[in-house]
């Protein structure tokens, strides 16, 4: 038994050896999710923790993020290894942007027209890497808010059909009223992985499975 | 997409889109009926709804014509897959992942007011135009 294990594991070794030539570029994965579930927050507190970089500006204003951003060679060391990924910042999904939302948030129409027209090009262009240029999802979400929504069902679901690794993280732990369990209970069939990206909390763990899954 | 127009300009019109009737559109075919039919105001109600593909495009081409003029998106609520059917690699390659979701509920975002769903119900609360 022990023997068959071990020569099992060598024999993996051997192979993993003599294929890492054909993937050693990066897994490119894609930080997914409904506007404001944390994504850009997420994306510099990975940038930062391993390149020193941030990926973009973070803000309580929905849909800061107006274009995918890519952070390249972002490498993971874990357990001796190292994960080499690129991470795709992208903007919020929806089906729906009028401006006038943005109107109460302080801004003059003409910036409010701007900044929605932007943000629909930045959502098209988000569908778009999900179907021809992304190797993994990390599918984010705010645990203070519902995750039974038509958009991430329609994603997970877009995400499931294309065969695409996913990890379910449940982001803003830090706050009063956040529920993971109301997530792992909404995708019982992905792994949900609890965290604070604003606080760092439970990075760690988080680090952990994004090795597994896209190593 | 419809033959007759309503006469009345102040109602709301409900489009009840069979299966048989989408089967041989293509997926882009399928979108625009959609999006025109919302353009317009009305509701779309799919007896069989889109494949994961086709809501993905549904996405992309409303974001491509959301204007501050007057069209702001649309907001869209169907029921979830049968858990039961065949999924994966294995059923596709098998040919049994066009499965699309069930009965499907689609409209014009800045006409709806509210569009709820449980598990056997989905609640549409319209504007009036």
């Amino acid at each position: 038994m022990g023997l068959f294990a071990d020569l099992r594991d060598s024999i993996s070794a051997v192979t993993a050896k003599l294929f890492a030539g054909e993937s050693e570029d990066p897994k490119r994965i894609g930080i997914y999710g409904p506007p404001n579930a944390g994504k850009t927050t997420l994306a510099n507190r990975i940038a930062r923790d391993w390149t020193g970089d941030a990926v973009g500006p973070e803000s309580h204003i929905p849909h800061e993020t107006r274009r995918a951003r890519r952070k390249e060679n972002v490498e993971i060391e874990r357990d001796g290894h190292t994960v080499s990924i690129d991470i795709v910042d992208t903007p919020g999904v929806t089906t729906k942007v009028d401006y006038e939302e943005f109107l109460d948030h302080d801004m003059e129409k003409d910036e409010a027209v701007r900044r929605s027209r932007e943000a629909t090009e930045g959502v098209a262009e988000a569908m778009h890497w999900l179907r021809e240029d992304v190797d993994g999802v990390i599918y984010v979400l705010d645990s203070t808010t519902d995750p039974f929504t038509q958009v991430n069902t329609m994603l997970i679901g877009i995400i499931e059909s294309r065969d695409l690794p996913v990890l379910i993280l449940a982001n803003k732990t830090d706050l009063e009223d956040s529920n993971v369990q109301r997530i792992r209970n909404a995708f019982p069939q992905h792994e949900t992985i609890e965290l604070s990206a604003l606080e760092g909390e439970n990075m760690d763990e988080v680090y952990d499975r994004i090795a597994e899954k896209f190593g | 997409m419809v033959e007759q127009e309503p006469e009345s300009d102040d109602g709301v019109q409900l489009d009840l889109i069979s299966a048989e009737r989408m089967e041989n559109k293509t997926s882009m075919e399928k979108i625009r009926m959609i999006l025109d039919s919302v353009h317009d105001g009305d509701i779309v109600v799919l007896e069989k709804g889109l494949t994961p593909d086709e809501e993905s495009k549904l996405i992309e081409v409303t974001m491509t014509e959301i204007n501050p003029d007057g069209f702001t998106g649309i907001e869209i609520e169907s029921f979830p897959r049968s858990e039961t059917k065949e999924s994966g690699l294995l059923g596709r390659i098998m040919g049994k992942d066009e499965d699309p979701a069930k009965l499907t509920v689609i409209g014009p975002a800045n006409q709806i007011q509210s569009l709820h769903k449980d598990e056997t119900l989905i609640s549409a609360l319209l504007k009036r135009k």
